[in-house]
């Protein structure tokens, strides 16, 4: 095969193991393989409903690739992002039910931006604190990351089960619905919101542009490939840094909020569904492009939705759809460079020559 | 063991580092290699010793050609490196990095270890403690160590590359004393690389001269060091016409610094540098002039002393915030001593106490998170503030420090211009470098990745993105990998700098490009730096000496 | 409390802290040889299923041929998960040797795909009884006072916990396969000079980590955490990297953190009995805040300052006893045929 070929072929490959792969462990439970991705695929866009079902997931799921973005350019692991999501579904359910529903009188206007700037404020000091742990602490930030997520998911818990608690004793572990004025506009009887939507898009506009073409941003991509040069070159690396993985923060608490306004009503246990973790991924397989971000995000919320209806339709465990976008990452990280692939084998002395 | 090099080539690409070596090495016999920086010393060493394999060309042991697959079996043919940067384990005991890779027991033989480190460093005179973790050690003593190693491995032919860059008088003497003796009571082969004449002169029996990765000759000691050191640099150093320049007012002054890191200490340095005066720093690598230049730069702080840029000392800025931490401890502190006085006073339950606490913590806290995102948004490093006041610093390693690896040429004109707006304006970023790459001779696009560019394009790149006016320029091997052609052309650049009143202070490997381009000259020998000498009135010979490490009057 | 209580809360807190003995244990043998295998979280959850489901199926097979006991199937299925451990351990490695990417990249990919995958493959079995590691009390030493009760009233699987701890230790620092491990983690090049094979080494030592790291997925669900349900120990496998941190990459001292731990636990358990007023989660706050305290205290310069202000004579041997610093060569490439 010639190499333009392979070239051109090559990134068919990782795919088709993935689904491969996929297909052996659906096999493996015992399940239909048609069936199942028959559903998945029903599942995603198999009515309008379920298309805006998928479009409502993928609004926080770009809000936090988009603060991914950042960090990964500068360099940073944000495994946080869950967490700072969280902290955002919880400053803005505490201006749903501490303001919003205690002064009726005050309009949507201003409650539901209040809530989205509270999000985010919320998630930049969540980041920041992984980010100082990091600069002044030495705790590498996947660390700080997940111990801030486990912290943040317990506060939730705490508050749901005590000072949230709503009056009747909560059964489905969640706090009282929000007024209808503080949630988002959604869509006809959707949990899609048009803003949010709107929001997302907006966002993942400027800050593709700004990491492209400001100065700050140009910062981030140096830090992100050389500190030692970048600092050489006059970039304050700690400022940058704490700043990077603030207002990637900032992203992830207004996915949270968006979260709690729209697609649930009140904070739920559960409020993150792992959609931060998901981003992750995302931004991993994109390698930082903002355009296939915003289609790889399509895609995984469309199988994330997707997922949900196999569970309901086949009774296979809705991880179905982690599994599938987990294979693909995993085998493009691989196997998604032929040339690695195929590398022959290289001495030492060889090596060296390139110095 | 006799052994005979014969042709040795070795290639990278275009670079010839050995072309066509032949030497022969008799035992009971210490051979000097002597050769600038980049002569093609350490290629051959490597290639002998079996750290890689050569081009073409034969090696013959005892008269019988050998290949070596690896130093390891280098070592077992009985040739034995001890490289300038000992191939130890710091974080491991002696004892065991001495036993790495010995044998293949299963079983480690610690008293074994420990009595034959001890047996043969008593032999040597070396004062080896084996329960001790080699990064506690100087570099002198972990010499010591790997040499006790490869004796104990069975080498019979020794190479030693720089044995004494960094180490004491004293653990030189030793070493000088044991290769004596190795040699005259049993009959080793050693080869000494230096570029120390005096050593040479010192130890050595016989001499081979490398240059450009070529054979310059063979020459027995004693031997006057005017011939070495012609056939190292040359055959005349010629003085190019010095414009004379009247040099302004002072614009860096290094007051009784020293600067400490955990390879050298440099003590004592005083010097001033004034308005376009060029000072070069000469010395072999690691003898301090670098710990000096980054001091200079604001990135390493003296111990002791001061170094002032313009009268002012390079202290970054504290931000007006560094109080916040403080604040928050004593909140802190302040609610549980409150806290423990209520309980004990029984105005609070144990639990009221604990969750007081738990309170105040969180408060500390969000205090504390605060305090250190504002103190970083307004603190400055000591570097920077260097930058801001009219400091340009040019690093040696290009990819390593000086460039970012991934990004265009335009991109580091961004970042490296002072004015910048918050949009990039990529025309004017494109034009400005376009300009610099005319000037600088750059082969290399405005879009072009730096790394893509050749190593001596990436030199002046990043001589391209210094700003000017500069007030102080320091440069670390400025025209290191180019051709003498470009390295005028830089030196004709850095002589409109400093007609613009720009200081600059520069360190070289190039004995040649220290004498004809600076004022003044220091030479650094072991952490210690002489006096400065004039160039109008210093010669080869003298900076030779100095270099050596003899302190001349 | 009375001291019998005592004594059998001590005895649990053993018991509970084997696994994470194991995965600790397992993990620090890896990253002493230079390889971060991020991916615990998830591989421990994956072999914990599949130890279990294995464990499962194979007494219903052997039942039908009329063998009958848990212990031959939970040793398949033992072995069925260090089998996965060491598999998704050596897909960190070769990732990074062989392709060139980046460890931490695909260990964390693999952390969430590992858990999928055992959520999904799980899904038939969760809450089900099945084979589990029997109670195995060692005569004579039970009756040691104290001690007895504490250490050998266990199973199996505990006192091999204590062995392989005792064992890694021993060849780490006694063997000289242990100490080319070592060094190969230190500096590879130089490891290379002295003609150790280094990336061969970094496979082998990268596997029996990650088989250890199974075995510990394992022992939670046929003995200290009966049988299977969704994200059967979801967490554990940070902790246990957190844990190997706090050791100091030391197998003896991780396994201390992985007690000290255990005993933080039953800690807040029991101090949660006994404020009933205080929120229940708050409790589980505990764990997490310990994790970055320790973390912090170890990646900041505290006990450098501790040691600092200590006595003078103290000053070495506390400086060598809290020394806490990784493989030098922690997570790089080495480029060697």
């Amino acid at each position: 095969m010639s190499e333009r070929v392979t070239k051109n072929v090559w990134p068919v490959v990782p795919i088709l193991l993935a689904l491969l792969t996929t297909t052996l462990l659906v096999l493996l439970v015992g399940a239909d393989a048609g069936v199942t991705y028959q559903a998945l695929f029903d599942g995603a866009f198999g009515t309008s409903d379920r298309t805006f079902s998928t479009l409502a997931f993928w609004v926080p799921l770009m809000l936090c690739a988009t603060g991914l973005l950042i960090t990964f350019t500068a360099g940073l692991w944000n495994i946080g992002v869950e967490g700072q999501m969280i902290m955002g579904a919880i400053a803005s359910s505490w201006v749903a039910l501490k303001v919003a529903a205690v002064y009726p009188d005050i309009p949507g206007w201003a409650i539901i931006p209040l809530e989205l700037l509270l999000a985010a404020g919320a998630g930049a000091l969540w980041a920041a604190l992984a980010a100082v742990l990091k600069v002044r602490g030495g705790v590498h930030e996947i660390f700080g990351g997940v111990a801030l997520n486990n912290l943040a998911i317990i506060t939730t818990n705490y508050l749901i089960s005590g000072p949230w608690q709503p009056p009747e004793g909560g059964s489905f572990r969640g706090t009282v619905p929000f007024p209808e004025h503080a949630l988002l506009p959604l869509l006809g009887n959707t949990r899609f919101s048009p803003l949010s939507a709107v929001l997302a898009l907006a966002l993942l506009l400027l800050i593709g542009l700004a990491l492209r073409g400001t100065f700050w941003g140009l910062k981030l991509k140096a830090l992100g490939n050389n500190l030692r040069s970048a600092f050489l070159l006059g970039i304050s690396s700690e400022r940058e840094a704490i700043m990077a993985m603030m207002l990637g923060g900032a992203l992830a608490g207004l996915a949270g909020s968006v979260r709690v306004l729209s697609w649930f009503d009140s904070l739920r246990q559960s409020i993150s569904g792992g959609i931060g973790f998901l981003a992750i991924l995302i931004v991993l397989l994109a390698g930082l492009r903002p355009v296939w971000t915003l289609l790889i995000a399509l895609i995984f919320s469309a199988l994330l939705n997707g997922g949900t209806i196999v569970q309901l339709r086949t009774q296979l465990h809705s991880s179905l759809s982690g599994i599938i976008q987990g294979l693909l990452v995993l085998f493009v990280l691989l196997f998604g460079d032929y040339r690695r692939v195929f590398r022959p084998k290289q001495t030492l002395a060889e090596e060296l020559q390139h110095e | 063991m006799h052994i005979e090099l014969q042709d040795i080539r070795k290639y990278f690409g275009e670079v010839r580092a050995n072309d066509g070596i032949s030497l022969v090495f008799e035992p009971g016999r210490i051979y000097g290699l002597l050769g600038e920086n980049g002569a093609g010393k350490s290629t051959l060493m490597k290639i002998l010793s079996g750290y890689q394999a050569p081009t073409s060309g034969t090696i013959l042991l005892d008269g019988q050609p050998v290949s070596f697959s690896s130093p390891s079996d280098a070592l077992r043919k009985g040739i034995g490196m001890l490289y300038q940067d000992p191939q130890d384990f710091p974080p491991l005991l002696v004892s065991e990095n001495y036993l790495l890779a010995y044998d293949d027991n299963l079983l480690l033989d610690f008293p074994k270890a420990e009595e034959e480190l001890r047996g043969l460093g008593e032999r040597f005179g070396f004062h080896i403690d084996p329960r001790v973790h080699v990064e506690t050690l100087t570099l002198g003593e972990r010499q010591q160590i790997e040499l006790v190693r490869l004796l104990a491995l069975g080498a019979e032919f020794l190479i030693l590359d720089e044995p004494t860059t960094g180490i004491s008088a004293e653990q030189k003497e030793i070493l000088f004393n044991t290769m004596r003796r190795l040699v005259n009571e049993e009959q080793k082969t050693i080869i000494l690389v230096s570029h120390k004449l005096e050593e040479v002169q010192e130890l050595c029996h016989e001499v081979a001269v490398l240059r450009r990765g070529k054979l310059m000759g063979t020459k027995d000691i004693p031997c006057p060091n005017t011939e070495l050191v012609r056939l190292m640099f040359g055959q005349e150093l010629k003085r190019s016409e010095r414009v004379p320049f009247q040099t302004g007012e002072t614009v860096l002054r290094v007051e009784d610094a020293t600067i400490q890191t955990y390879r050298l200490t440099v003590e004592g340095i005083d010097l001033e540098l004034r308005e376009g005066e060029v000072l070069g720093l000469a010395g072999l690598e690691g003898s301090g002039q670098r710990l000096l230049l980054q001091a200079c730069a604001g990135l390493l702080q003296p111990r002791k002393g001061r170094i002032l840029l313009d009268g002012k000392p390079l202290e970054g800025k504290r931000s007006p915030f560094f109080w916040t931490p403080w604040l928050a401890l004593a909140f802190l502190a302040f609610r549980i001593v409150w806290a423990a006085i209520q309980f004990s006073s029984g105005q609070m339950s144990g639990l009221e106490m604990a969750g007081s606490i738990a309170a105040a913590a969180l408060i500390a806290g969000t205090i504390w998170l605060i305090g250190s995102v504002l103190i970083s948004w307004t603190s400055q490093t000591p570097y920077h503030e260097f930058q801001q006041r009219g400091g340009g610093y040019v690093p040696a390693g290009r990819l390593e420090e000086g460039l970012v690896a991934g990004l265009t040429l335009t991109e580091h004109m961004v970042l490296a211009s002072p004015e910048h707006t918050f949009i990039i304006d990529w025309n004017r970023a494109r034009e400005e470098i376009n300009r610099r790459i005319q000037r600088y001779n750059i082969i290399g696009q405005p879009d072009t990745l730096v790394e893509e560019l050749s190593g001596g394009n990436q030199q002046r790149a990043m001589l391209a993105l210094l700003n000017s006016p500069l007030r102080v320029l320091l440069l670390e091997h400025p025209t290191r990998g180019l051709d003498v052609t470009s390295a005028n052309w830089i030196w004709e650049l850095f002589q409109q700098r400093r007609e613009e009143g720009t200081a600059i202070m520069f360190i070289s490997a190039d004995l040649d490009e220290i004498l004809e381009r600076s004022d003044r000259i220091a030479v650094f020998s072991g952490g210690v730096m002489s006096r400065i000498v004039q160039t109008s009135e210093t010669s080869v010979e003298e900076l030779g000496h100095l270099i050596g490490g003899e302190q001349h009057e | 409390m009375n001291d019998a209580q005592i004594i059998r809360l001590l005895a649990s807190v053993i018991a509970q802290s084997a696994p994470l003995m194991l995965a600790v244990t397992g993990e620090t043998i890896t990253e002493r040889a230079g390889v971060i295998n991020l991916s615990l979280d998830g591989t421990m959850l994956l072999a914990a299923m599949s130890g279990f489901v294995v464990a499962l199926k194979s007494s219903e097979a052997l039942a039908t041929r009329g063998i009958d006991g848990d212990l031959l199937p939970v040793l398949i299925g033992f072995g069925s998960a260090a089998l996965i451990g060491a598999t998704a351990a050596l897909l960190v490695a070769w990732g990074s040797i062989r392709l060139k990417q980046d460890q931490v990249a695909i260990g964390f990919v693999l952390t969430l795909l590992l858990a999928d995958i055992a959520n999904f493959l799980g899904q038939n079995y969760t809450r089900m009884p099945g084979p589990s590691v029997k109670h195995l009390p060692i005569p004579f030493l039970r009756d040691i006072p104290i001690i007895g009760p504490i250490f050998f009233e266990h199973d199996l699987l505990i006192y091999l916990t204590f062995v392989i701890v005792g064992f890694s230790w021993w060849w780490m620092y006694r063997t000289q396969p242990g100490l080319r491990m070592r060094g190969v983690g230190e500096r590879p090049e130089s490891a290379f000079v002295r003609g150790v094979k280094v990336n061969q080494i970094r496979y082998a030592y990268t596997a029996i980590g990650g088989a250890l790291v199974g075995l510990a997925g394992a022992a939670y669900s046929l003995d200290i955490k009966l049988g299977w349900s969704d994200n059967h120990i979801l967490g554990i496998g940070w902790i246990a990297l957190a844990i190997v941190i706090f050791g100091g990459w030391r197998p003896v001292r991780g396994a201390l953190g992985a007690v000290l731990y255990g005993v933080t636990k039953t800690l807040a358990t029991q101090l949660q009995q006994s404020f009933p007023e205080v929120p229940v989660v708050l409790f589980n706050t505990l764990q997490w805040l310990l994790m970055l305290g320790v973390l912090l205290l170890v990646g900041s310069n505290a006990i450098k300052r501790l040691v600092d202000i200590a006595p003078k004579p103290l000053q070495r041997p506390l400086a060598r006893a809290l020394r806490v610093a990784p493989p030098q060569a922690l997570g790089q490439a080495f480029l060697e045929d």
